[in-house]
């Protein structure tokens, strides 16, 4: 753990906290004793380059990946090895990295399963597909809010891209989380729908806590209220996007020339 | 697009510039392969209610077209296939191993048969429960796996529950199958002992267990379904437990297939280890496959095919059906990549469109 730059005392109480949390592949250490607080109410983005365990981190807090070693604390209960069903319905919602849809189901069908998926209306298979219209009202405000609403009744697999990455949040919006993973909501998209999404987010993170994986600094240093660089699974440093941007050893790893 | 990523100097990321960029000018450009995907008979067609009567119609005008043994076997492999396609074409899962489900099921209906002698829907009632009783531990034993392991574990189970059947020659009459299954409805006797009448009485299980696909299909339960074929890690994180709604909608399909059995068996008065085998499943994939997947008429099509042509070639003499029918699937498949159903759907719409 050397050259960890020691976490400053903050006054909330972490939201999330993972302590000393491993995750080896067959030999390969994609995570190495990241010990993490993420305080309740503010935007904390994880930076680094490929490799650097982003992905895996954040599949290790939504369930999708058990941890080799360490833990997981949401709200000061430990949730680790928890499933995603189970993180899904403890109030943390994500995003994926790859837009993630069904391809066969209408914008508005995704929200109204989203919505659904508290009710456990989902199971009852001898009632009509129209249940699910009590959900349709909340459903049209969540695709208006993302600017999807003259999309609504075509299905995910038809539309373009930054459309889907929009669609996306609001899906995990639609499930009123208090924590929300966002992994690299801006990837791959041009910087007129960068900016579309950076007000976005900061819209939706208005009474949300918020982890957030980008590559794109501009997202970062816009959004971000704390920043955590990772090299290799582990921290590299910590601080404020700008004490971050200053720091020697990032400018040396990542950032290069790129911010001369 | 590439420019603009290359112009902002932030980016830590040399290969995001690579990566498939978003382009506002293909806003509401719609893929042309992706509305001819399976699964859009989830959607309610204008045309559906002419189809449903047609459908009706063809339901009830079987037996004065085909004779009526054959009209019954139609109608069972008909919801058989349903009930494989409520696996293959709305949660993306392949079984091989349904004939366990239709095969114990017509084992089971014909014990009842046999040693209580009660109405003969209550018999395949029974027949069905036990199907959906063994497809509990087989369910919660396979859906853990998916694709071509699914299929590989399900098949395996089919064949332990062919095994058992075959050693417990006792109850099951092994090689010599279970013979003499009375028919017995209530003392009518034209239902009894007329396969014509017995047509009417038998053809509402089939409809019901139709209905019931059907409701299935069009529930909440079945949306989730389909998130689930589409994505099903997507369906995880918004909170749904998906290895159990892949063991209810196994439970629920392996009853079809076990109403869809106990019909066949009572129908023919017999049942033997061949509805056990893993042809039978094979059978039923090819059926549906055939008629077109994600639709649930398609099944009811490649049902009213296969058997009438295997009827034809069997009655004509002809020796070598499977060579017929394995050139007509290879055609098909290869033709008609959505089934026949699929594609006559795919050339309704795309006329709509030119239209």
């Amino acid at each position: 753990m050397d050259g960890v730059e020691p976490v400053q005392a903050t006054s909330g109480i972490p939201l999330l906290q993972t302590s000393d949390l491993t995750k080896d592949f067959r030999g390969f250490r994609a995570v190495d004793g990241i010990s993490l607080s993420i305080n309740a109410g503010t935007i904390h983005a994880l930076v680094g380059p490929n490799g650097a365990g982003k992905t895996t981190l954040f599949n290790l807090l939504s369930g999708f990946l058990a941890p080799t070693s360490g833990s997981i604390a949401y709200r000061g209960k430990d949730i680790t090895g928890k499933a995603p069903e189970q993180i899904a319905h403890l109030g943390i919602a994500r995003s994926f990295q790859i837009t993630s849809l069904f391809d066969q189901l209408t914008g508005l069908e995704h929200l109204e399963l989203a919505l659904a998926s508290p009710t456990g209306l989902g199971m009852r298979f001898w009632r009509s597909e129209r249940q699910m219209g009590q959900f349709r009202q909340r459903s049209l405000e969540l695709i208006d809010e993302v600017g999807l609403a003259h999309l609504a009744d075509k299905v995910a697999g038809s539309l373009a891209y930054g459309q889907k990455r929009a669609l996306e949040l609001a899906l995990a919006l639609a499930l009123d989380p208090s924590l929300l993973l966002l992994d690299e909501p801006t990837a791959g998209m041009g910087l007129e729908d960068v900016d579309r999404t950076i007000d976005l987010v900061r819209q939706v993170a208005k009474g949300r806590t918020v982890v957030l994986v980008d590559h794109n600094m501009h997202v970062v240093g816009s959004l971000a209220d704390r920043v955590t660089v990772l090299q290799q699974g582990q921290i590299l440093a910590e601080g404020s996007y700008e004490q971050v941007r200053m720091d020697d050893r990032v400018i040396t790893a990542y950032l290069g020339n790129a911010h001369a | 697009m590439t420019q603009q990523i290359k112009g902002s100097s932030g980016i830590i990321e040399p290969d995001l510039a690579r990566r498939v960029n978003l382009d506002t000018a293909e806003h509401d450009v719609i893929n042309p392969d992706l509305t001819r995907s399976p699964g859009k008979g989830r959607r309610r067609s204008p045309l559906r209610w002419i189809m449903l009567a047609v459908g009706l119609v063809a339901t009830l005008a079987l037996p004065w077209l085909v004779y009526p043994p054959v009209a019954m076997d139609i109608a069972a492999w008909a919801l058989f296939a349903i009930s494989v396609d409520l696996l293959l074409g709305y949660t993306g899962l392949l079984s091989f191993g349904h004939a366990a489900f239709w095969g114990s099921s017509s084992y089971v209906t014909g014990l009842i048969a046999i040693n209580w002698g009660v109405p003969f829907p209550l018999a395949i009632l029974g027949g069905m429960l036990f199907a959906m009783a063994i497809a509990v531990p087989i369910g919660y034993l396979s859906v853990r796996r998916t694709g071509i392991y699914f299929a590989m574990v399900t098949l395996a189970f089919a064949q332990m529950v062919y095994f058992v059947a075959n050693q417990l020659s006792g109850l099951t009459g092994g090689e010599n199958g279970l013979q003499a299954i009375p028919r017995s409805f209530f003392g009518i006797e034209s239902v009894e002992t007329d396969s014509f009448t017995f047509y009417y009485a038998a053809i509402g299980l089939i409809l019901l267990g139709t209905w019931a696909a059907w409701r299935i299909v069009h529930s909440p339960f079945g949306r989730v379904l389909v998130a689930i074929r589409d994505n099903p890690a997507r369906a995880r994180a918004l909170g749904y437990d998906v290895d159990r709604y892949k063991i209810i909608v196994f439970v629920l399909s392996a009853g079809l297939a076990g109403l869809a059995g106990g019909v066949f068996a009572i129908s023919h008065g017999f049942t033997s280890l061949q509805e056990l085998e893993w042809t039978t499943s094979g059978k039923v994939v090819l059926i549906t496959v055939l008629g077109g997947i994600g639709t649930l008429w398609g099944g009811p099509l490649g049902a009213a095919i296969v058997v009438t042509l295997e009827d034809w070639l069997t009655s004509s003499g002809f020796e070598g059906t499977g060579i017929i029918l394995g050139s007509i699937f290879v055609l098909i498949v290869l033709l008609f990549r959505h089934g026949i159903w699929g594609t006559t759907q795919d050339l309704f719409q795309r006329r709509r469109k030119a239209d």
